[in-house]
């Protein structure tokens, strides 16, 4: 049974953005890409558990804000050093308007 | 079998070694070490790791250098090079032969001008070793005395105070963070330090340095004189380039590299703490980085270079430093800008961007709580490199987002 949680509108994510989302204790990262997609990965960076949502979304690649290092937040794919461990990535649903991650 | 040697184990030769196998180097990696631990990253050492007394975070763990074919030498010094006969001869005698040689000797501590001789409450900090020794005294009712208002110094003075030691920080210039941070961000720092309880006396020129059983003193030439449990020296680094200069490489505050990190000797390059280089955004300006960033940065192109890329250069200097809950970071060279523009964030964090001349952006400094700044700082680095002439007021206004400035 996969558990929707709302996240927000469609329009609080600019696209090729990302933001944080905090749910029940877990933070998480939720990103809208340059063609107008949604996806959602943990929040913290595999490195030095550091917020990704305040680093830079370039395509499909989101850099952590401290040491540069890469995912792909699509598949949540380590891009190289510093990074080394893939983000864990979670099912993103709209629906009227509005994001759900799957738990 | 191809044999690359690579002496430094520091972030950058060990960065460089992984980055060979990445690059599908099927040939013989050695990395050789004088420390006892496996390479390990710098910047926690004035910061968590002074903090929570971690053990060394490794850049990789053992495993990865076995999975990966990579021998480490660890506790063990290279005495010389035979550029010529092409052979590293070792600290324990054995001489090994190599193909093609990396050096990233990476840099230390610049010692207190005139002081000499071992002391045990008169430290630099630059190894896990340092930082080990220096946590014994960074306790609640200590003291501690710090020579040099740079980012050693100030990360160590702001962990100092977490820890509940009381702090004074000496430095002889009239501010502190000179060497490349922008008066406005200096300020902030300085006050946040003072705020925390930390003594700031900058113009202060030091007499000498001495210690005893019981303490360490510091005598100032207006005849002040402050006692300490410990004090540390933060007065910059010199780089590691006696290897390089005794196997006749070319010097030039660090050892020389061409755009490529290769040194003036065939089949020898360079990268990391130790080197100067030219930076092709800045005229070819020779500098030499002692950062982070630059480490891995050099450490990927030594290792493409190595393997026959060809390729130069093109990364910026990119610093950070983390003082209690603020970061600054600085992306590009300042010098010589004609303005500054201001702008103004959430919650007190500002980026000051410098332009040229022309209105070419060559550089941003920004601080804030957090990571506020990060992204904006990367985005500006890329409006750098991309060589853009950005609108003054677009910068200041920060409503309007810099990814839309890159795009023009």
């Amino acid at each position: 049974m996969s558990n929707w949680v709302e996240v927000c509108a469609t329009d609080d994510i600019d696209e090729e953005d990302v933001i944080r989302f905090d749910h029940e204790g877990r933070t998480f990262a939720v990103y809208r890409s340059p063609d107008d997609k949604f996806f959602a990965t943990d929040g913290l960076c595999t490195h030095e558990k550091i917020h990704l949502a305040d680093g830079l979304v370039m395509d499909d690649i989101i850099e952590c804000p401290k040491h540069n290092g890469r995912f792909s937040y699509m598949t949540g794919e380590a891009k190289g050093a510093p990074v080394c461990v893939d983000l864990k990535t979670y099912p993103v649903k709209v629906e009227a308007g509005t994001v759900f991650i799957s738990l | 079998m191809s044999h690359i040697v690579i002496i430094g184990a520091g972030e950058c030769g060990a960065r460089a070694a992984f980055a060979l196998r990445e690059k599908q180097f099927d040939g013989q990696i050695t990395l050789v070490g004088a420390e006892q631990h496996l390479p390990y990253e710098r910047p926690p050492l004035s910061k968590e790791a002074l903090l929570h007394g971690h053990a060394p975070k490794l850049v990789s763990e053992a495993d990865r250098y076995t999975e990966a074919g990579i021998d480490v030498l660890t506790g063990m010094s290279a005495e010389s090079i035979d550029a010529a006969g092409k052979s590293v001869r070792l600290s324990n005698g054995n001489t090994l032969a190599y193909d093609q040689l990396l050096l990233t000797t990476g840099a230390r501590p610049r010692p207190f001008p005139g002081l000499s001789g071992n002391h045990h409450r008169i430290l630099t900090l630059r190894t896990h070793g340092d930082a080990v020794e220096i946590r014994h005294a960074l306790q609640p009712g200590k003291h501690l005395a710090v020579i040099g208002g740079g980012f050693i110094g100030l990360e160590l003075a702001a962990t100092a105070r977490k820890l509940g030691a009381d702090v004074t920080l000496v430095e002889g210039l009239p501010r502190i963070l000179t060497r490349g941070v922008p008066e406005a961000i200096a300020a902030v720092v300085a006050e946040r330090h003072r705020a925390e309880g930390v003594e700031i006396l900058c113009g202060a020129k030091i007499k000498g340095l001495s210690e005893d059983r019981d303490n360490a003193r510091l005598l100032l030439e207006d005849g002040r004189t402050i006692a300490a449990d410990l004090i540390v020296v933060g007065i910059g680094a010199v780089p590691n380039i006696e290897l390089a200069r005794d196997a006749g490489l070319l010097i030039d505050n660090g050892i020389a590299v061409d755009g490529h990190l290769r040194t003036s000797a065939p089949d020898i390059f360079a990268a990391g703490d130790c080197c100067s280089f030219p930076l092709a955004h800045y005229g070819g300006r020779r500098l030499r980085l002692e950062a982070w960033r630059n480490a891995q940065d050099q450490g990927n192109l030594a290792a493409a270079n190595l393997l026959g890329a060809g390729e130069a250069m093109s990364s910026l200097p990119w610093f950070w430093s983390d003082q209690y809950d603020l970061t600054l970071q600085i992306a590009g060279l300042a010098e010589g800008a004609s303005q500054t523009v201001r702008r103004d964030m959430a919650d007190g964090a500002f980026i000051l961007f410098h332009l040229d001349a022309d209105g070419g952006l060559i550089a941003a400094s920004g601080i804030g709580k957090g990571n506020a700044i990060a992204r904006d700082i990367r985005l500006a680095e890329m409006i750098i490199a991309a060589g853009v002439r950005p609108d003054p007021a677009a910068l200041a206004a920060p409503a309007m987002k810099l990814k839309s400035l890159l795009a023009a």
